[in-house]
């Protein structure tokens, strides 16, 4: 025992783990279930930084960045009673998987709704910023607002954002670019907007919240094209994102128009706890306990029905923890938000891998208590997320071979993605070309008369949105050589998607060398949590 | 806002079950208990009611069938009293009943710039009031035929129904320089298959099981109106 202790201590900081004889095999996501696979001597397994310690209390830290904000007057100073106020809220697409309650969103409403009364403000909206996701459901408000606000609120003066309520959206102009500007009316019509944000990686926040959140369809399709995807290196450097350089363009012509306080929260990555915290760990690691409470679980997901599995996890909310908040201007809030969201997540690299290993697991930001991680959004989280989890240099090499585990199941949640089904079995066995996607069949998606309606007043995404998702991972299509889902349970959907099939990780390893070479470099992503590699 | 893509297309909705929760049995029953005698009101009410395990069937078998056994009820009644009484009819029952989201998918349909029809086997002075009210561009129905001004029980042709619905679509099509390629068709009833499969854009509304199950398999978005 004297022995292990400190060689426990010395493994659990190491953030890079090199895999030798007498590794312990590795546990991959694998949609709503695990694989647990042994990997090639040599390889290299990445994994999370462990969770940087919660601030103490929330409450208190959220007050004082009211109090304290960034190139701005304090909130409270800016107040007069009579004036019209939007609030407007991120919505269920994270943090992932949902956390716990209180969320962070319930504590900052109640604060800065508390302050607003006692400023005399009556004239709030609350509107959850969906841009072209599906409208929450009631439940799902509830549940992210809190009671208080709820009661007070709901239904007139919080709900969702329309973009395609014609009387509810503006046209504020355009960027120097020539890309159009459409923002909610009555945020653009009011004195001032609280933009209140989670910020889970670096893609999120900033004029993305305003510019985006609250923008209609011909806004957004100024930036969420191919080529906008195909010239951001990556979306977790906004230094280097195309599609973050336009929205930033987009969020100075709203800053124009409207007065906006941004306030930005960065969780940290506990994303398993209680009795899924080995999940956390690197498996060389693990208790006895450890290893009985994984092979009891996986015991049972192999046992239990696809729906009941889907059912437990999106039931399992996480521990995230608040470890800062900064409020005040959209630019310099944000650049502090980036700098501690690096802290949480970045991690040093040396050397690109000519195979990388991912499990992708059951849950995306478009899938949040939907029936299923559906064809499309295994791709984006394959080749959009995770594929783009980098700076300086992709830690895939171009040409090489990404190795996803994932069945690839053909389901859909036909309430919350039915123009994805229509795409995917319709548009894209004819042409996998974004850049033809885009021009010939975005458009009647988008207008489509029967997904306008559903996204309007059911709980579907955008018709267009399955576009964007295919889009997304357009970066990462150009620049991957071969893309091989391990232990599919059809052949119809890798095909659809233009990937190749294993039925165990080692034929998929067999296949990748055979393209990269016996001495390839081999890298497994251990995530979630999340992790952005910084690659030398 | 470049909402008027769609310049050549049409929407055909479905109406019974589709835009409104009743359909023409109600509308029938409406009619035979506001007849002009108590009697007469009596008897109509009655045929109806024991008829009822026979239309059932009949529409199991065939809409066709189905139209042609019901619409004998009408046999007799005076044109213009059917037709002062389905004002009547529409605002007492029909307007009620409409489905809370019908009027925005036609509002959202009309904006993407397709033509609005509805397409029914209810009657035309029934199905008038209602097309009015939701200000759609046509409607075809079916129509009594009159001797007289009263009823003889017989629809006139065309029939509206089942599969003849996908071929007078069709007609109004070539009609109106519709493409139905890109044109779209809306109902809640695996009856009305051939209108749904007509067009290049189905969508099963409010749909009974067998039309659910149809829309799942040919990956037909399926709406919930209510």
């Amino acid at each position: 025992m004297r022995a292990f202790k400190p060689r426990y201590r010395e493994r659990a900081r190491e953030q890079i783990v090199t895999i030798d004889t007498d590794s312990a095999p590795r546990i991959l996501f694998y949609g709503e279930n695990f694989l647990l696979e042994d990997l090639p001597v040599g390889t290299r397994v990445i994994y999370p930084k462990r969770p940087l310690t919660g601030v103490v209390n929330p409450v208190a830290t959220i007050r004082y960045a009211l109090n304290h904000p960034l190139d701005m007057d304090p909130l409270h100073a800016q107040l007069e009673p009579g004036m019209k106020v939007t609030i407007a809220v991120d919505d269920i697409s994270l943090p992932l998987p949902i956390m716990r309650r209180p969320d962070v969103r319930e504590t900052m409403l109640d604060i800065v709704c508390e302050m607003l009364a006692d400023h005399g403000v009556d004239d709030v909206h609350i509107i959850v910023a969906t841009s072209l996701h599906r409208r929450m459901h009631d439940r799902e408000i509830r549940r992210m607002v809190g009671e208080n606000v709820w009661r007070e609120y709901w239904p007139d003066r919080l709900y969702n954002h329309d973009a395609c309520d014609p009387d509810g959206m503006v046209v504020l102009g355009k960027t120097r670019h020539g890309e159009l500007v459409e923002m909610n009316r009555r945020a653009a019509e009011s004195d001032l907007v609280i933009y209140i944000n989670i910020n889970l990686v670096p893609m999120d926040g900033g004029h993305k919240s305003v510019g985006v959140g609250l923008c209609g369809y011909e806004s957004l399709k100024a930036h969420h094209t191919p080529r906008a995807i195909v010239d951001s290196d990556s979306f977790m450097d906004p230094k280097n994102s195309a599609l973050s350089h336009s929205v930033e363009r987009i969020g100075r012509v709203c800053d124009q128009h409207v007065k906006v306080f941004h306030i930005e929260t960065v969780l940290n990555n506990r994303a398993f706890s209680g009795p899924l915290d080995f999940l956390m760990k690197n498996e060389d690691d693990f208790t006895e306990a450890d290893r009985l409470k994984f092979e009891a679980m996986k015991w049972t997901l192999d046992r239990m029905p696809y729906a009941a599995r889907r059912e437990i996890f999106m039931r399992t909310p996480a521990a995230y923890e608040l470890i800062a908040c900064y409020a005040g201007a959209t630019d310099p809030v944000h650049e502090k938000t980036l700098a501690r969201s690096y802290e949480q997540y970045s991690i040093d690299v040396a050397g690109q891998a000519d195979i990388l290993i991912t499990g992708i697991p059951y849950i995306s930001p478009y899938n949040v208590n939907s029936k299923a991680l559906n064809p499309l959004l295994v791709q984006v989280m394959a080749l959009g997320y995770y594929y783009h989890m980098y700076r300086n240099r992709p830690l895939l090499k171009d040409g090489g071979v990404l190795i996803i585990a994932h069945p690839c199941s053909d389901k859909f949640d036909p309430v919350h993605h039915p123009s994805y089904i229509e795409f995917f079995n319709r548009i894209l066995p004819e042409t996998r070309d974004s850049y033809v996607l885009e021009k010939k069949y975005q458009d009647e998606f988008a207008y489509n008369p029967s997904y306008v309606e559903m996204y309007r007043r059911g709980n579907a995404y955008h018709g267009a949105h399955p576009f964007y998702m295919w889009y997304w991972g357009q970066r990462g299509r150009e620049k991957v050589g071969r893309v091989i889902a391990v232990g599919t349970d059809n052949k119809t959907v890798p095909d659809i998607l233009g990937w190749e099939r294993a039925d165990s990780l080692a034929e998929a390893v067999a296949m990748g060398r055979s393209t990269m070479g016996r001495s390839a470099q081999i890298t497994m992503m251990h995530h979630p949590p999340i992790l952005i590699t910084d690659v030398s | 806002m470049a909402r008027s893509k769609y310049k050549n297309s049409a929407a055909f909705y479905d109406v019974d079950g589709t835009l409104i929760s009743i359909n023409i049995v109600h509308t029938f029953t409406f009619y035979a208990i506001r007849q002009a005698s108590l009697v007469e009101a009596a008897r109509k009410w009655g045929t109806t009611a024991m008829s009822l395990p026979l239309f059932w069937a009949a529409d199991k078998i065939s809409r066709k069938w189905f139209n042609e056994l019901f619409y004998r009820l009408y046999e007799g009644m005076s044109e213009d009293r059917l037709v002062t009484l389905a004002e009547e009819l529409f605002e007492e029952v029909i307007e009620p009943k409409i489905y809370p989201r019908s009027r925005a998918l036609i509002e959202e349909s009309r904006r993407a710039g397709c033509r609005q029809v509805l397409i029914s086997g209810a009657l035309d002075f029934t199905l008038r009031p209602l097309a009015e009210y939701l200000e759609v561009d046509d409607f075809i129905a079916n129509r009594l035929e009159f001797h007289d001004g009263y009823a003889t029980g017989k629809l006139a042709k065309p029939f509206v129904g089942g599969a003849t619905k996908a071929n007078i679509m069709r007609h109004y099509a070539r009609q109106h320089d519709v493409d139905l390629t890109e044109s779209w068709a809306y109902s809640d009833s695996y009856s009305d298959f051939p209108m749904l499969a007509v067009v290049g854009h189905p969508t099963a509304v409010n749909p009974d099981l067998r039309l659910r199950s149809v829309a799942r398999s040919y990956d037909w978005p399926v709406l919930d109106l209510y």
